[in-house]
Protein backbone atom coordinates (compact mmCIF):
# COMPACT_ATOMS: atom_id res chain seq x y z
CA UNK A 1 0.00 0.00 0.00
CA UNK A 2 1.37 3.35 -1.01
CA UNK A 3 -0.54 5.50 1.48
CA UNK A 4 1.59 7.87 3.51
CA UNK A 5 1.34 7.33 7.24
CA UNK A 6 2.51 9.88 9.76
CA UNK A 7 4.46 8.04 12.43
CA UNK A 8 3.63 9.45 15.83
CA UNK A 9 6.25 10.09 18.46
CA UNK A 10 5.74 11.54 21.93
CA UNK A 11 7.59 12.01 25.21
CA UNK A 12 6.70 9.58 27.99
CA UNK A 13 7.56 9.75 31.67
CA UNK A 14 7.21 6.76 33.97
CA UNK A 15 7.81 7.60 37.61
CA UNK A 16 7.28 5.70 40.85
CA UNK A 17 7.38 7.92 43.95
CA UNK A 18 8.68 5.23 46.32
CA UNK A 19 9.19 5.93 50.01
CA UNK A 20 10.99 3.29 52.01
CA UNK A 21 11.75 2.82 55.67
CA UNK A 22 15.44 2.87 56.48
CA UNK A 23 15.82 0.76 59.60
CA UNK A 24 18.19 1.86 62.39
CA UNK A 25 21.52 1.30 60.60
CA UNK A 26 20.82 2.99 57.26
CA UNK A 27 18.71 5.56 59.16
CA UNK A 28 21.68 6.17 61.45
CA UNK A 29 23.98 6.65 58.46
CA UNK A 30 21.53 9.11 56.85
CA UNK A 31 21.00 10.94 60.17
CA UNK A 32 24.80 11.27 60.35
CA UNK A 33 25.01 12.70 56.84
CA UNK A 34 22.29 15.19 57.70
CA UNK A 35 24.40 16.21 60.71
CA UNK A 36 27.52 16.51 58.52
CA UNK A 37 29.15 13.27 59.70
CA UNK A 38 30.07 9.98 58.03
CA UNK A 39 29.24 6.95 60.16
CA UNK A 40 30.38 3.37 59.77
CA UNK A 41 29.41 0.14 61.52
CA UNK A 42 31.89 -1.67 63.73
CA UNK A 43 32.03 -5.26 62.59
CA UNK A 44 33.91 -8.38 63.61
CA UNK A 45 37.46 -7.81 64.89
CA UNK A 46 36.89 -4.05 64.96
CA UNK A 47 36.59 -3.73 61.20
CA UNK A 48 34.72 -0.52 60.31
CA UNK A 49 32.30 -0.87 57.39
CA UNK A 50 31.09 2.25 55.61
CA UNK A 51 28.40 2.85 54.53
CA UNK A 52 27.28 0.76 57.50
CA UNK A 53 25.70 -2.64 56.86
CA UNK A 54 23.11 -4.27 59.09
CA UNK A 55 25.07 -7.52 59.17
CA UNK A 56 28.79 -8.23 59.12
CA UNK A 57 29.60 -9.36 55.56
CA UNK A 58 32.03 -12.01 56.85
CA UNK A 59 30.35 -13.43 59.96
CA UNK A 60 26.68 -12.42 59.37
CA UNK A 61 26.72 -11.07 62.95
CA UNK A 62 24.09 -8.37 63.49
CA UNK A 63 25.71 -4.95 63.78
CA UNK A 64 24.49 -2.06 65.91
CA UNK A 65 27.44 0.15 66.85
CA UNK A 66 28.01 3.19 64.65
CA UNK A 67 31.28 5.15 64.75
CA UNK A 68 32.30 8.36 63.04
CA UNK A 69 34.88 8.13 60.23
CA UNK A 70 36.48 10.72 57.92
CA UNK A 71 35.94 13.45 56.90
CA UNK A 72 39.33 12.88 55.19
CA UNK A 73 40.00 9.78 53.16
CA UNK A 74 41.90 8.11 50.34
CA UNK A 75 40.78 7.43 46.76
CA UNK A 76 41.28 3.72 46.12
CA UNK A 77 39.93 3.64 42.54
CA UNK A 78 38.10 6.03 40.23
CA UNK A 79 36.55 6.63 36.80
CA UNK A 80 36.30 10.01 35.09
CA UNK A 81 32.90 11.26 33.90
CA UNK A 82 33.65 13.75 31.13
CA UNK A 83 30.04 14.27 30.06
CA UNK A 84 27.73 14.16 33.13
CA UNK A 85 24.15 13.12 32.42
CA UNK A 86 21.28 15.33 33.47
CA UNK A 87 20.70 13.36 36.68
CA UNK A 88 24.38 13.07 37.65
CA UNK A 89 25.23 14.29 41.18
CA UNK A 90 27.48 17.06 39.80
CA UNK A 91 26.83 19.12 36.70
CA UNK A 92 30.54 19.67 35.91
CA UNK A 93 32.79 16.77 34.83
CA UNK A 94 33.78 14.73 37.90
CA UNK A 95 35.08 11.34 39.01
CA UNK A 96 33.11 8.44 40.44
CA UNK A 97 35.49 7.09 43.05
CA UNK A 98 35.75 4.60 45.85
CA UNK A 99 36.91 6.65 48.83
CA UNK A 100 38.07 4.95 52.02
CA UNK A 101 37.45 7.45 54.84
CA UNK A 102 40.04 7.70 57.61
CA UNK A 103 39.16 5.13 60.27
CA UNK A 104 37.18 2.95 57.85
CA UNK A 105 38.16 -0.37 56.31
CA UNK A 106 35.91 -0.13 53.23
CA UNK A 107 35.17 2.49 50.59
CA UNK A 108 32.18 4.67 49.71
CA UNK A 109 31.18 5.07 46.06
CA UNK A 110 31.07 8.85 45.77
CA UNK A 111 31.64 11.71 43.35
CA UNK A 112 35.00 13.49 43.59
CA UNK A 113 35.02 17.08 42.30
CA UNK A 114 38.43 17.49 40.67
CA UNK A 115 39.64 19.85 37.96
CA UNK A 116 40.20 17.00 35.51
CA UNK A 117 41.37 13.39 35.17
CA UNK A 118 44.97 14.59 35.53
CA UNK A 119 44.09 15.77 39.04
CA UNK A 120 42.89 12.26 40.00
CA UNK A 121 45.06 9.40 41.24
CA UNK A 122 44.59 6.28 43.30
CA UNK A 123 46.03 7.01 46.73
CA UNK A 124 45.25 10.74 46.62
CA UNK A 125 43.88 12.40 49.77
CA UNK A 126 40.35 13.81 49.63
CA UNK A 127 37.94 15.28 52.14
CA UNK A 128 34.16 15.26 52.43
CA UNK A 129 32.16 18.23 51.14
CA UNK A 130 28.60 18.35 52.51
CA UNK A 131 25.67 20.44 51.34
CA UNK A 132 25.04 23.47 53.57
CA UNK A 133 23.26 22.26 56.73
CA UNK A 134 19.99 24.00 55.78
CA UNK A 135 19.84 21.94 52.55
CA UNK A 136 20.61 18.56 54.11
CA UNK A 137 17.58 16.24 54.31
CA UNK A 138 18.94 12.91 55.50
CA UNK A 139 19.73 11.63 52.02
CA UNK A 140 22.86 10.18 50.43
CA UNK A 141 23.09 13.40 48.42
CA UNK A 142 23.72 15.36 51.66
CA UNK A 143 27.34 14.23 51.22
CA UNK A 144 27.67 16.20 48.00
CA UNK A 145 31.09 14.84 47.04
CA UNK A 146 34.70 14.58 48.13
CA UNK A 147 37.25 17.18 47.05
CA UNK A 148 41.05 16.94 46.78
CA UNK A 149 42.47 17.70 50.23
CA UNK A 150 44.81 20.51 49.09
CA UNK A 151 41.79 22.25 47.46
CA UNK A 152 39.70 22.19 50.62
CA UNK B 1 18.40 24.66 66.23
CA UNK B 2 21.24 22.32 67.08
CA UNK B 3 21.81 19.14 65.12
CA UNK B 4 21.11 17.03 68.20
CA UNK B 5 17.49 18.25 68.18
CA UNK B 6 16.69 16.64 64.84
CA UNK B 7 14.78 13.35 64.94
CA UNK B 8 16.57 10.28 63.53
CA UNK B 9 15.96 9.58 59.84
CA UNK B 10 13.54 6.67 59.48
CA UNK B 11 12.09 7.16 55.98
CA UNK B 12 13.71 7.80 52.63
CA UNK B 13 12.12 9.04 49.41
CA UNK B 14 13.55 7.09 46.47
CA UNK B 15 11.62 7.99 43.31
CA UNK B 16 12.62 6.23 40.14
CA UNK B 17 11.96 7.88 36.82
CA UNK B 18 12.16 6.89 33.17
CA UNK B 19 12.00 9.77 30.72
CA UNK B 20 11.88 8.67 27.09
CA UNK B 21 10.42 9.23 23.63
CA UNK B 22 7.98 6.63 22.36
CA UNK B 23 7.75 6.06 18.61
CA UNK B 24 4.48 4.39 17.70
CA UNK B 25 5.58 2.79 14.42
CA UNK B 26 3.50 2.39 11.25
CA UNK B 27 0.74 0.12 12.54
CA UNK B 28 0.01 1.92 15.80
CA UNK B 29 0.28 5.28 14.03
CA UNK B 30 -2.59 4.21 11.75
CA UNK B 31 -4.68 3.40 14.82
CA UNK B 32 -3.72 6.72 16.44
CA UNK B 33 -4.54 8.66 13.26
CA UNK B 34 -7.91 6.87 13.33
CA UNK B 35 -8.62 8.15 16.87
CA UNK B 36 -8.04 11.71 15.57
CA UNK B 37 -10.86 11.04 13.07
CA UNK B 38 -13.14 9.36 15.59
CA UNK B 39 -12.57 5.88 14.12
CA UNK B 40 -11.27 2.55 15.36
CA UNK B 41 -8.62 1.26 12.93
CA UNK B 42 -7.35 -2.32 13.14
CA UNK B 43 -5.48 -4.73 10.92
CA UNK B 44 -6.25 -8.21 9.57
CA UNK B 45 -3.73 -11.04 9.49
CA UNK B 46 -3.32 -12.30 5.90
CA UNK B 47 -2.92 -15.86 7.21
CA UNK B 48 -5.39 -16.43 10.05
CA UNK B 49 -7.74 -13.56 9.03
CA UNK B 50 -8.05 -12.41 12.65
CA UNK B 51 -8.59 -8.67 13.16
CA UNK B 52 -6.47 -6.95 15.80
CA UNK B 53 -7.31 -3.52 17.23
CA UNK B 54 -5.14 -1.76 18.12
CA UNK B 55 -2.69 -3.52 15.85
CA UNK B 56 0.97 -4.00 16.62
CA UNK B 57 1.76 -4.51 12.93
CA UNK B 58 2.41 -8.24 13.03
CA UNK B 59 0.16 -11.17 13.88
CA UNK B 60 1.01 -12.52 17.34
CA UNK B 61 -0.05 -16.03 16.25
CA UNK B 62 1.50 -16.27 12.78
CA UNK B 63 4.32 -13.74 13.10
CA UNK B 64 3.59 -12.25 9.68
CA UNK B 65 3.18 -8.60 8.78
CA UNK B 66 -0.40 -7.36 8.61
CA UNK B 67 -0.97 -4.93 5.78
CA UNK B 68 -4.76 -4.92 5.44
CA UNK B 69 -6.28 -1.99 7.30
CA UNK B 70 -9.76 -2.57 8.73
CA UNK B 71 -12.07 0.13 10.00
CA UNK B 72 -14.17 -1.17 12.85
CA UNK B 73 -17.60 0.02 13.94
CA UNK B 74 -18.37 2.03 17.04
CA UNK B 75 -20.19 -0.84 18.70
CA UNK B 76 -19.07 -3.87 20.66
CA UNK B 77 -19.65 -6.23 23.55
CA UNK B 78 -18.37 -6.19 27.13
CA UNK B 79 -16.60 -9.54 27.53
CA UNK B 80 -15.61 -8.98 31.16
CA UNK B 81 -15.25 -6.05 33.54
CA UNK B 82 -13.94 -4.79 36.85
CA UNK B 83 -15.61 -2.28 39.18
CA UNK B 84 -12.92 -0.05 40.62
CA UNK B 85 -13.64 1.01 44.21
CA UNK B 86 -10.16 1.50 45.60
CA UNK B 87 -8.53 4.92 45.34
CA UNK B 88 -4.95 5.05 44.06
CA UNK B 89 -2.30 7.66 43.28
CA UNK B 90 -2.89 9.47 40.00
CA UNK B 91 -6.56 8.45 39.80
CA UNK B 92 -8.54 10.84 37.61
CA UNK B 93 -12.00 9.23 37.38
CA UNK B 94 -14.62 9.45 40.11
CA UNK B 95 -15.09 6.23 42.09
CA UNK B 96 -16.63 3.77 41.67
CA UNK B 97 -16.19 3.26 37.96
CA UNK B 98 -16.30 0.31 35.57
CA UNK B 99 -13.34 -0.83 33.57
CA UNK B 100 -14.54 -3.13 30.79
CA UNK B 101 -12.93 -5.34 28.17
CA UNK B 102 -14.59 -4.28 24.92
CA UNK B 103 -14.76 -6.59 21.91
CA UNK B 104 -15.61 -4.37 18.95
CA UNK B 105 -17.92 -5.97 16.38
CA UNK B 106 -15.69 -7.61 13.78
CA UNK B 107 -12.59 -7.62 15.98
CA UNK B 108 -10.88 -10.74 17.32
CA UNK B 109 -9.31 -9.16 20.36
CA UNK B 110 -10.72 -7.01 23.16
CA UNK B 111 -9.26 -3.89 24.70
CA UNK B 112 -9.84 -2.02 27.93
CA UNK B 113 -12.35 0.82 28.04
CA UNK B 114 -14.18 2.97 30.58
CA UNK B 115 -17.92 2.24 30.91
CA UNK B 116 -20.29 5.04 31.87
CA UNK B 117 -24.04 5.81 31.81
CA UNK B 118 -24.83 2.54 33.61
CA UNK B 119 -25.02 1.92 37.38
CA UNK B 120 -22.16 -0.29 38.56
CA UNK B 121 -24.56 -3.01 39.76
CA UNK B 122 -26.11 -3.34 36.30
CA UNK B 123 -22.98 -4.01 34.25
CA UNK B 124 -22.70 -7.58 32.95
CA UNK B 125 -20.82 -9.80 30.55
CA UNK B 126 -22.38 -9.58 27.09
CA UNK B 127 -23.57 -5.99 27.57
CA UNK B 128 -23.78 -4.22 24.19
CA UNK B 129 -21.97 -0.89 24.18
CA UNK B 130 -20.96 1.93 21.86
CA UNK B 131 -18.10 4.41 21.98
CA UNK B 132 -18.77 8.02 22.90
CA UNK B 133 -16.14 10.25 21.34
CA UNK B 134 -15.09 13.68 22.55
CA UNK B 135 -16.37 16.65 20.47
CA UNK B 136 -14.80 16.82 17.00
CA UNK B 137 -12.57 19.79 17.79
CA UNK B 138 -11.08 17.87 20.76
CA UNK B 139 -10.25 14.69 18.80
CA UNK B 140 -6.55 13.83 18.79
CA UNK B 141 -4.24 10.93 17.90
CA UNK B 142 -4.65 9.27 21.30
CA UNK B 143 -7.10 7.13 23.24
CA UNK B 144 -8.36 10.19 25.14
CA UNK B 145 -10.47 10.80 22.02
CA UNK B 146 -12.72 7.97 23.25
CA UNK B 147 -14.58 9.55 26.14
CA UNK B 148 -16.09 6.26 27.30
CA UNK B 149 -18.38 3.44 26.23
CA UNK B 150 -22.10 3.35 27.09
CA UNK B 151 -24.88 0.79 26.72
CA UNK B 152 -26.65 0.74 23.36
CA UNK B 153 -29.86 -0.72 24.81
CA UNK B 154 -29.69 -3.74 22.51
CA UNK B 155 -30.28 -7.22 23.97
CA UNK B 156 -27.13 -8.74 25.51
CA UNK B 157 -24.81 -10.69 23.24
CA UNK B 158 -25.00 -14.47 23.55
CA UNK B 159 -22.11 -15.89 25.63
CA UNK B 160 -21.21 -18.19 22.70
CA UNK B 161 -20.36 -15.12 20.58
CA UNK B 162 -17.59 -13.89 22.87
CA UNK B 163 -16.48 -16.88 24.96
CA UNK B 164 -13.35 -17.23 22.81
CA UNK B 165 -12.22 -13.74 23.84
CA UNK B 166 -12.13 -13.98 27.61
Amino acid sequence: MADVVEVFRSPHVLEYPYVRSTGPIVGGYLSGLRDGKILGATGAAGRVIVPPTEYDPDTAEELSELVEVGPGGVVTTWAWVSDPREDAPLSEPFAWALVQPDGADTGILTPVAASGPDAMASGMRVTASFLPSAERQGRVQDLRCFVPEEAS
Amino acid sequence: MTEENLAPVTMLSTPIRLDYDFTAGLAQSKTLAGYAQGKFIGQRCPKCKQVYVPSGGSCPTDGVAMDEVVELPNTGTVTTYCIVNVPFAGQSIELPYICGQILLDGANISFMGLLQEIPTDEVRMGLRVEAVWVPEDELGPNLSSVKYFRPTGEPDADYETFKEYL
